[in-house]
């Protein structure tokens, strides 16, 4: 921190980081006031994408919700599929059957491997480095083409309904899902050689932008932020739910607390992403994708509900409060990247301008979903 | 009359020529720089306008001359107009000294060199002036930025000059490609007798050009992820347009010098038929790995940056100094 930055006397004076500023990848301000190029206070602003997702939960059906939930994070929106789903099949006590299950895990997987793609590619890009982006993208790509065959979407997701998924797979998804697997395995070198151990790369993540243990908690941080920082804390581990116990896989934890231990965790999580698919499509079983008796009209008992997923940036949970009603009487969303950036005022004190930027790119904002 | 006819001809057919080469450099570096990028990133580039899109920076050009050249409230109206030229005039001038053949020089002056580096330290008042000028902060710390870097690396540079000049013996371009001639082993690059470090000064001096000419992975002036694009942030039109081919500009003259000064200019590198040729092919080999380096690398820190001339390129080029005097003082 610099000397300066301490005195009060000193002048500082204050830029407005957004809420159109290439860095900050959507609408999000940050009012940094700033001594020279170090930064001594930061205040991020939020609401300026504010669309009311809880209230119009309330005022929707159960069902009319749905795609509601794959606008917030809009790069992971099977999750959030997932998650509001599992609420009210608990709400209302709705059994998958064991094929869906399996789809969507696996379409989750798929769609987390996109999601650190693209956050890889856009994190790079923060760093200056513009080519990483381009080749991110065309992986991607391929997993759009194979999710979208199959959902019929290639970005807002809203695949999954109550009491299992929206359609089967068709007879191409097995062999497409096994051929981009290969091709992404014999790339994950590539982006290690070219970009992980890139001199300049690593001078700009390895001890830059710390986050000790006690503050991830503090702060209620989750994913990979939280990951990073050493604590072993994932939902479908410490919290199972779907198919996940049945599966083996490892949670990819890093003690530095850095930015690259944050990249590194992204990176660990795509190998892993690859074996839970890979896995889960030797054990999905023939059968239906979908309950037969699907009630039509979802009316969850009352009471409160509560189920949580793992998301490709942390924890999102839904809460509910049901009134007996076709509608949520309450609808409560906790979004990860909300908890993640809290931190971030205290945690780039003192920093550069660049390398809190760079903070800021490894904390994996998606803003949409931060002002819900 | 003849000897006026002739130096006016003269003049006034270098004066065209330089300029034309310059703004005709500037404007299709930027075709090589996007047809470059384009295909180290699986992409295919400019295509639509002309043939390869050749036409696209003509087509741009157009599009920027037209714009209405805006003036933001609470510029330096002055300031915020000359910014552009200061970069744009003294590359230009630059051209002037520069040794394309034997022949094909517009001014063959003795103290050539040190003319390009009077020039060049102009560039950075322009950066500092554009920065100012524009009453924006991200253009203020831009400018601050490249100012400090400007400085930084002048010094590495102008130390490994010195120690070449030491060994030539001159400061007229054309005489220093002429020591050269022959077969490649009697490039300053590979000159080992006068100095063993003289490839590690090759480096510094092309390290430092980079940095000089605020190119990836020093491009701090610009930092478009940190400071959206830092001292152009404020510029409309033509005003961007000239900073952008000034910035071309300048990396053609930094790419000539070291091909004048390390690898023997226009000379061949087998000691047939010397010429233009050699040295347009030596420095578009320059230019373009100038380009690949911005396309594969991020951006430094800024403190990184001025870490690696301060404790890393400095030391090194001082010691070199030291050494290559000391070899010349003992053989």
């Amino acid at each position: 921190m610099s000397v300066l930055a301490q005195d009060p006397t000193h002048e500082t004076f204050e830029i407005n980081l957004g809420p159109q500023h290439p860095a900050t990848h959507g609408v999000l301000r940050v009012i940094l006031t700033m001594d020279g190029e170090y930064i001594y206070k930061a205040e991020p602003v939020l609401g300026y994408i504010h669309r009311m997702h809880e209230k119009m939960g309330e005022s929707k059906t159960w069902l009319q919700f749905m795609p509601n939930t794959a606008r917030m994070d809009y790069l992971h929106a099977l999750a959030y599929n997932h998650g509001y789903v599992l609420t009210v099949e608990r709400a209302a006590g709705i059994e998958v059957p064991e094929r869906a299950e399996y789809l969507r895990v696996i379409t989750v997987e798929l769609n987390r491997i996109a999601s650190h793609l693209l956050w890889f590619g856009a994190f790079v890009l923060d760093l200056g480095g513009f080519t990483p982006l381009l080749y991110a993208f065309d992986d991607r790509e391929q997993i759009l083409d194979i999710l979208e065959s199959v959902t019929g979407a290639r970005l807002t997701f809203s695949y999954f309904r109550f009491g299992g998924v929206y359609n089967d797979i068709d007879e191409n998804f097995i062999p497409a899902t096994t051929a981009f697997i290969k091709r992404l395995r014999s790339r994950m070198p590539m982006y290690h050689n070219l970009v992980t151990k890139n001199i300049i790369l690593m001078k700009r993540l390895i001890d830059v932008g710390p986050i000790s243990k006690e503050m991830a908690r503090l702060y209620g941080a989750t994913g990979p932020v939280l990951r990073g920082s050493g604590v072993d804390y994932d939902i479908r581990k410490n919290e199972p739910y779907s198919v996940y116990p049945e599966l083996d896989f490892d949670v990819p934890v890093y003690t530095e607390g850095d930015s690259m231990a944050r990249y590194m965790v992204r990176m660990d999580e795509i190998d892993q992403c690859m074996r839970i698919i890979e896995q889960a499509m030797d054990k999905m079983p023939e059968g239906e994708t979908k309950i037969k008796k699907a009630p039509k009209i979802v009316k969850p008992e009352k009471g409160d509900y509560y189920a949580a997923v793992e998301a490709a940036r942390g924890t999102f949970a839904c809460r509910v409060v049901s009134d007996g009603t076709n509608s949520p009487y309450r609808l409560k969303l906790r979004s990860p990247t909300y908890s993640n950036l809290s931190l971030y005022g205290e945690a780039c004190r003192g920093m550069l301008l660049p390398d809190a930027l760079a903070l800021m790119g490894s904390l994996d904002l998606v803003i949409p979903e931060i002002d819900r | 009359m003849d000897l006026l006819s002739s130096e006016i001809v003269r003049v006034l057919a270098f004066l065209v020529g330089v300029i034309a080469f310059a703004a005709l450099n500037a404007a299709y570096l930027v075709w090589l720089e996007r047809k470059e990028a384009a295909h180290m990133q699986l992409r295919i580039g400019p295509k639509e306008v002309g043939p390869f899109g050749l036409l696209q920076p003509i087509v741009d050009g157009i599009k920027l001359m037209t714009k209405q050249l805006f003036i933001p409230k609470g510029c330096d109206p002055i300031l915020f107009m000359i910014a552009p030229l200061m970069i744009m005039v003294p590359a230009i001038m630059s051209f002037v000294t520069i040794p394309f053949s034997e022949t094909l020089v517009a001014r063959n002056i003795n103290i050539g060199l040190l003319m390009i580096f009077a020039f060049a330290s102009i560039n950075v008042l322009g950066l500092l002036l554009g920065g100012w000028g524009s009453a924006n902060k991200y253009a203020i710390i831009a400018a601050a930025r490249s100012v400090s870097q400007n400085v930084a690396y002048e010094i590495p540079m102008l130390i490994t000059v010195i120690a070449v000049v030491m060994i030539t013996g001159t400061l007229n371009l054309n005489e220093i490609v002429i020591q050269q001639g022959g077969m490649f082993w009697n490039w300053n690059i590979f000159n080992v007798f006068a100095s063993p470090l003289m490839p590690v000064m090759f480096v510094i001096f092309f390290i430092c050009s980079l940095a000089e000419t605020n190119r990836a992975p020093f491009d701090m002036a610009e930092a478009e992820s940190e400071l959206i694009a830092g001292i152009y942030t404020e510029y409309p039109g033509m005003g961007f347009g000239v900073f952008f081919m000034g910035e071309y500009a300048n990396i053609l003259i930094g790419c000539a010098l070291t091909v004048i000064l390390f690898l023997g200019g226009w000379q061949c590198p087998f000691g047939v038929a010397p010429g233009v040729w050699w040295f347009l092919l030596k420095l578009y080999i320059l230019v373009f790995t100038v380009i690949w380096i911005r396309w594969t690398y991020p951006r430094t820190t800024f403190y990184g940056l001025l870490n690696l001339s301060w404790k890393i390129l400095i030391p090194i080029s001082l010691i070199n100094l030291i050494l290559t005097a000391g070899m010349l003082k003992v053989f």
